[in-house]
């Protein structure tokens, strides 16, 4: 901790407020998610049965955020169903990053030919919209949480291979490269141990931010239907149900909506915060 | 060759690349993915008999080149293959849904460019004040919410409850629909002097493109108004001042010109944000547009029809940064004179 404490990242983040609501939106979150099953009001209603004696229940001090048509609670349901984004986002991004980083490097690093093939596929994948993308990956699949993971995961490993790559383009000029190619150290020893670390904190900054964006984009699938199926408790489709009930059942839109900005905003406040801490230290 | 039209064919070839790239890779997701395509078409009610037809119309007991070769002419023929879904080429199909979605795109990439500038411009002059601050916080609501929420909200708050505008469609049932030309509502009204159309359409268009544009608009402000505070460093702006010239005519004269490059860049990106998200903002208004075409065609497995929709996507994208790119050459002269990189 005291290592922590020290760091030159650390002392700079401390100063952004910004960043440090973020920090904090991001550790609720993540308590919350993991902790559902303790701290949610009707664990029960996670599933596909509720209360009938409470069917549409507006916001009270019972049901803070109200109940839905099935009479299940709304905060117990957002509570289940940031646990699912926040698997998913961390599947998606555990795949997603690794592929991208390996290509970004091999196409920074090596000559002019396998460069242009690898940066000509990744701009194939980054021209069509990746909400469109992964609506199409969707099409042959059948609709479900784990489809709409890999579906997210396929759209969304090209912007680390265009990150890294760059990053690597600036690093392969630079003399410690220059001294491990002279000592005839090998590709995987020059790409992982010498490359890599330097572009870490970058990666790691917009792995960060990105936990927000795959959650996003998630929810926009299971918004149009193509995401988790009921009762899957899922933000994303939460919002759509609620809608049909508008304007007097309100809360049920209204509620995961803003969860689901919550919790993008608190990703993004956090990674800007840690971009510009790692940005400064350079 | 001119520069500028040596920019523009060198973007023009290097996008049909990229759009080669995109009919592989769509034949590929088509062809790779376990299973039947077309036994997953017809559904499991079909019988082998019916399946072995489809199989030989779409050529898919050849092998796979043979397919892909196919696939390639027909494309080449303008011909996308016919939707199992609607019954109809569906070349057909997307001339009729995709108007709608344009029209709505390009009035939400118009509302980003006229209030996300401006928004951005005045945050620059009035650095660290109040207004500033209150924009950067809008910015990061517009980006970290999704346009579907956006879109709800915007219906709740205006057409529900407050009667302001429309809840969803693209023009009132009581109001006639001009005359098709363009397929764009607003434009076709104009075209055939219908005022009273032309003025429900625009109703009907506000809070689509809004919600549409919300995080697009956050955005641009926050990069104009970035973009901006870099430029004002520099000597130039220095020398405006010392000859005395007014602040506005230094913001608009000197100051803006240079730091609408970068902005210019990142809009044509986000066309490919706003194509995608016009899904969701037409599921939530009901608009007419490709959305509902596309959703029911992945929803029915429908091969042909989501090969074409997501082609025709694409390449409204890379047309749209070409003219993007063209934008950027006008404005900064070092490219429009020097010719590209």
């Amino acid at each position: 901790m005291s290592r922590l404490g020290d760091s030159p990242i650390w002392q700079s983040f401390r100063r952004k407020p910004a960043g440090l609501i973020g920090l904090a939106i991001v550790i609720v979150i993540l308590l919350a998610a993991i902790l559902a099953d303790w701290i949610a009001p009707y664990p029960t209603h996670a599933g596909p049965i509720g209360d009938f004696a409470a069917i549409s229940a507006p916001p009270s001090a019972q049901y803070w955020f109200g109940t839905d048509a099935i009479g299940r609670d709304l905060l117990t349901r957002i509570l289940f169903a940031y646990r699912l984004s926040l698997e998913l986002a961390a599947v998606v991004l555990a795949i997603a990053t690794p592929v991208g980083v390996v290509i970004g490097l091999l196409a920074g690093y090596l000559g002019p030919v396998p460069s242009w093939l690898l940066m000509r596929l990744t701009d194939v994948f980054l021209s069509i919209p990746p909400l469109v993308l992964a609506m199409s990956i969707m099409g042959f699949l059948e609709p479900s949480a784990i489809h709409g993971m890999m579906a997210v995961t396929a759209m969304w490993w090209p912007w680390y291979a265009r990150l890294t790559y760059n990053l690597t383009r600036a690093e392969r000029q630079e003399g410690y490269v220059l001294a491990a190619e002279t000592v005839g150290a090998g590709l995987p020893h020059i790409l992982f141990r010498e490359i890599l670390p330097n572009c870490m904190p970058s990666i790691f900054t917009k792995m960060i931010i990105d936990v927000g964006f795959v959650i996003l984009i998630a929810s926009s699938l299971s918004f149009l239907g193509l995401g988790a199926q009921a009762p899957t408790p899922d933000l994303g489709s939460m919002v759509a149900d609620g809608a049909k009930y508008m304007p007097d059942g309100w809360w049920l839109t209204v509620f995961p909506a803003l969860a689901i900005l919550l919790v993008v905003m608190g990703f993004n406040l956090l990674g800007d915060a840690l971009r510009e801490a790692v940005d400064a230290r350079r | 060759m001119p520069p500028l039209l040596k920019t523009l064919l060198h973007r023009l070839i290097a996008s049909l690349v990229v759009l080669a790239g995109v009919s592989m890779l769509m034949f590929a997701i088509a062809r790779l993915i376990p299973g039947d395509p077309a036994r997953i078409a017809l559904g499991p009610n079909a019988t082998e008999e019916q399946v072995r037809i489809l199989r030989h119309d779409r050529h898919l007991d050849q092998p796979v080149p043979e397919q892909y070769w196919f696939y390639v002419t027909e494309l080449a023929h303008g011909n996308l293959g016919n939707s199992l879904y609607s019954n109809r080429p569906v070349a057909v199909d997307i001339a009729q849904y995709l108007p709608a979605t344009l029209e709505l795109v390009l009035t939400s990439g118009l509302l980003m460019v006229a209030i996300g500038i401006p928004v951005g411009i005045l945050s620059a002059r009035y650095r660290g004040k109040i207004g500033d601050h209150a924009s950067r916080l809008l910015a990061l609501a517009g980006v970290s919410t999704p346009a579907f929420v956006w879109g709800v909200i915007l219906q709740l708050v205006f057409a529900y409850m407050l009667h302001l505008f429309p809840i969803e469609g693209r023009l009132s049932t009581a109001i006639t629909p001009p005359p098709l030309v363009t397929g764009f509502v607003t434009i076709d009204a104009i075209l055939s002097g219908n005022v009273v159309a032309l003025v429900d359409a625009w109703h009907h268009l506000v809070l689509p493109a809004l919600a549409l544009a919300a995080a697009g608009i956050g955005q641009s402000a926050r990069l104009t108004r970035n973009s901006m505070v870099e430029t004002y460093q520099k000597p130039f702006i220095e020398m405006a001042r010392a000859y005395g010239f007014r602040e506005s005519r230094i913001a608009s004269r000197y100051a803006f010109r240079p730091a609408l490059v970068p902005v210019l860049t990142i809009l044509g990106l986000d066309l490919a944000a706003l194509l995608g998200n016009a899904f969701l903002v037409e599921a939530v208004f009901g608009w007419p547009g490709l959305s509902r075409y596309g959703v029911e065609v992945i929803l029915h497995k429908d091969l042909d029809a989501i090969v074409g929709v997501v082609l025709i996507i694409s390449t409204a994208f890379l047309l749209a940064n070409i003219a993007v790119d063209i934008a950027v050459a006008i404005v900064n002269p070092r490219i429009r004179l020097a010719g590209g990189r």
